[in-house]
C-alpha cells in the first residue's frame, strides 16, 4: 500500500506563549484536492509551515510519502501566501518562476537555460507567458499570485501545500487557478490548500479538514462539511450563512463566462 | 606620475575598493530591510579594536583588524540569535547588540588602559585615508612589481582581499542569495537554508565593514552600505541592473570623492585640505540626488498592464 503524501501526527505549535496548534493529525488523500478551513487564527497557514519545518514544533511530527521532509523534498511543494513577500523586489516574473528550478539546478551556479524554459512553460500554464519579462511589482494582485502558482508548477512536485491560492484575485483569476488545480489531481497529484471562502470549498475541492486550532474533522467533502462540524469549528459564529454555503452555487458558475 | 603613484594611488585605491565591497552588499542589505546593519557593525567593533590593543599592546593595523572582524562577526551572529529567541524586529535587534557592544567596549577601554594611549577619534570617525601612502613606488614599472606592490599600506592590501571574497561569494551564490532575500520561507521549503545564507551575508558585510571601516571610518562606512544600493534601486527595478548600477555609483562615490577632496582645495587655492570620506558622503548624496530625478523619467508607468492580460486569463482557463 503507498503511503499517504503527507500525514501530520499530533503537531502542536506555539507562538511565544500561545498555543495556535494543539495536537493537529490529519491523513491528506491520497490523490486530489484538500482544503484547510477555519476562523481567523485557526492556526491553517501554520499547519502548513509546522508541516514544512518552517516554525518550531512543540510536539508531533509530519510524514510525506511515508517519510520524514528531509528524505523527499523534490516531492513537495510549498506556495506561500502571496502577502509574505515584498512584491517591489527587483525581479521579474520570470526569475521567481524559475525559482521553482533551484532543486534541480543546484547550488552554487547560474540556472541552465533548458531550466529557465521550463520555468517559461510554467508561466504559460498559469496565462502568464507573454508577462515573464515583466517587473514583479508591476503586476497585479492576480497575476502575482500565478507567478507564485507558477513557480510551484515549475517544482514538479507530488504534494502541494498552497497557502491561500485564491486570497485576492478577481473571478477570472480564481477560474484560472481552479483549472490548474483540477489538472493537478487529474494528473495523480495532491494539493492541500488553506482556503477561506467557504461558498466555494464544496465545488473545488473533494476533501476537507476543518480547523480550529486542532482538527475539528477531516474527511471527504460530502460527509465533513456539515452545519455540525462548521458550527464547531467557527465556534457558532456563521449561524444563517453555514446552511447557505452547503447548497450548490449554479450562480456563480453562471458569472464566469464559459 | 610617480607622485601620484606615491602619495594618492594607495588611498584611492581603498577609497573606491571600500565603497565598491560595501556598496555590492548593501544590495542585499537594502532589499530586505536591513540597511541600518552597518550602523550596529560599526559600533560593535569597538571591543574587539581595544582587545586587539590589549593583546598585542600595539597599534599595529592587523591584530586591531582581526579583533573587529572578530567583534563585528560576534556581533551578527548575537543579532541574528536575539532576532530569533526574542522575535524581536530585526532594527530592535540590531539597535540592543550594537549598543551594548559598543558599551562594552567602553568599558575595556578603561580597563585594558587603552584610553591612556589614545585611539584617535578622529581616525575612527573619518577613517585614515589621506594616511595610506607608497613610498615604494619608483614610476608606473612598480605597478606589476611584486616587490613593490606588497609594500603597499596593509588597508589597501585588506581591502583588495575583501573585494575579492565579495566578489567571490556573490558570484558563487548569485541565485541562491536572491532566492533567500526574496522568499525565505519558499527558500526553505525547497532546501535552500535561508538562514544560512543570511549568516552569510551577515558575515561578509561584517569583514567588508570593518576593512573599509579602517579606511575610511565608520561614518563613511555606512554611507558606502547603504548610497550605491539606494542610488541604484531609484534607477532599475531589474536585479543584475540594481547591483551593476551600486558598483558604478560605488566607484564614482569612491574615486569622485578622494578626487574631490584632493582637487577641489587645489582648484579653489584653499590653504586647507578637505576631508576624503566627508567628500565622498557629499559625492554619493549628490548622486542620490541626480538619480532620483532620473529615475523619475526613466520608469514612467508602464502601459496599463491589467487591461492588456484580463482576455488571456479566461483564454489560459479553458
Amino acid at each position: 500500500m503507498t503511503p499517504p503524501a503527507l500525514e501530520l501526527r499530533g503537531l502542536s505549535v506555539a507562538y511565544r506563549e500561545a498555543v495556535v496548534l494543539r495536537r493537529a493529525s490529519w491523513t491528506a488523500p491520497v490523490h486530489g484536492l484538500a482544503a484547510i478551513v477555519g476562523p481567523n487564527g485557526a492556526g491553517k497557514s501554520t499547519m502548513l509551515k509546522a508541516a514544512l519545518g518552517l516554525v518550531p514544533l512543540l510536539a508531533g511530527e509530519a510524514r510525506f510519502f511515508g517519510q520524514p521532509l528531509a528524505a523527499v523534498r523534490r516531492r513537495v511543494g510549498y506556495l506561500p501566501q502571496r502577502a509574505s513577500v515584498d512584491w517591489d523586489f527587483p525581479a521579474t516574473a520570470l526569475q521567481v518562476a524559475a525559482m521553482g528550478r533551484y532543486p534541480r539546478a543546484g547550488w552554487f551556479r547560474p540556472l541552465p537555460r533548458a531550466e529557465r524554459e521550463h520555468a517559461r512553460a510554467a508561466l504559460a500554464e498559469v496565462g502568464l507567458a507573454d508577462l515573464a519579462d515583466r517587473q514583479i511589482g508591476q503586476l497585479s494582485g492576480g497575476q502575482q499570485q500565478r507567478v507564485f502558482l507558477a513557480r510551484a508548477l515549475a517544482l514538479e512536485a507530488e504534494l502541494y501545500l498552497m497557502d491561500e491560492p485564491f486570497a485576492g484575485v478577481d473571478a477570472a483569476t480564481e477560474r484560472a487557478i481552479v483549472e490548474v488545480l483540477r489538472r493537478l489531481a487529474r494528473q495523480g497529484r495532491t494539493v492541500v490548500a488553506v482556503h477561506h471562502d467557504l461558498a466555494t470549498v464544496a465545488e473545488y475541492f473533494n476533501h476537507v479538514c476543518l480547523l480550529n486550532g486542532e482538527v475539528v474533522a477531516a474527511g471527504p467533502v460530502a460527509t465533513t462539511f456539515t452545519p455540525e462540524h462548521l458550527a464547531r469549528a467557527y465556534g457558532g459564529r456563521l449561524p444563517l450563512l453555514d446552511r447557505q454555503v452547503l447548497q450548490p452555487r449554479p450562480v456563480l458558475q453562471a458569472a464566469v463566462p464559459a | 606620475m610617480t607622485l601620484f603613484l606615491q602619495l594618492d594611488l594607495a588611498a584611492l585605491l581603498a577609497a573606491v575598493m571600500a565603497c565598491l565591497a560595501c556598496g555590492l552588499l548593501g544590495n542585499l542589505l537594502l532589499l530586505t530591510r536591513q540597511s541600518l546593519l552597518g550602523d550596529a557593525v560599526s559600533h560593535a567593533v569597538l571591543p574587539g579594536l581595544v582587545l586587539g590593543f590589549a593583546v598585542t599592546g600595539t597599534r599595529a593595523t592587523l591584530p586591531m583588524v582581526l579583533g573587529a572582524m572578530l567583534a563585528a562577526v560576534a556581533a551578527a551572529l548575537l543579532i541574528s540569535l536575539v532576532r530569533r529567541l526574542a522575535r524581536l524586529e530585526p532594527g530592535a535587534a540590531m539597535g540592543v547588540v550594537f549598543s551594548g557592544f559598543f558599551a562594552l567596549g567602553l568599558v575595556l577601554m578603561e580597563l585594558t588602559g587603552a584610553r591612556a594611549v589614545d585611539l584617535d577619534v578622529d581616525c575612527v570617525l573619518y577613517g585614515q585615508l589621506e594616511a595610506l601612502i607608497w613610498p615604494a613606488a619608483t614610476g608606473p614599472s612598480s605597478l606589476l612589481d611584486p616587490a613593490a606592490l606588497a609594500q603597499l599600506p596593509a588597508e589597501t592590501r585588506i581591502l583588495a582581499a575583501v573585494l575579492a571574497l565579495v566578489l567571490a561569494g556573490l558570484a558563487l551564490l548569485w541565485k541562491e542569495l536572491r532566492l533567500a532575500a526574496f522568499d525565505p520561507d519558499f527558500a526553505a521549503s525547497i532546501g535552500f537554508a535561508p538562514r544560512g545564507l543570511s549568516l552569510v551575508v551577515l558575515v561578509l558585510v561584517s569583514v567588508a565593514c570593518v576593512a573599509a571601516f579602517w579606511a575610511v571610518g565608520s561614518i563613511l562606512v555606512i554611507a558606502a552600505l547603504v548610497a550605491p544600493p539606494a542610488i541604484a534601486r531609484l534607477l532599475t527595478d531589474d536585479y543584475r541592473h540594481q547591483f551593476l548600477f551600486s558598483a558604478v555609483a560605488a566607484v564614482v562615490m569612491g574615486g569622485g570623492g578622494y578626487g574631490a577632496a584632493v582637487g577641489v582645495p587645489a582648484l579653489l587655492g584653499l590653504g586647507f585640505g578637505l576631508n576624503a570620506a566627508g567628500m565622498m558622503a557629499v559625492v554619493a548624496t549628490l548622486l542620490l540626488a541626480l538619480a532620483w530625478v532620473a529615475g523619475r523619467r526613466l520608469r514612467r508607468a508602464p502601459p496599463a498592464v491589467a487591461a492588456l492580460s484580463a482576455p488571456r486569463i479566461v483564454a489560459a482557463a479553458r
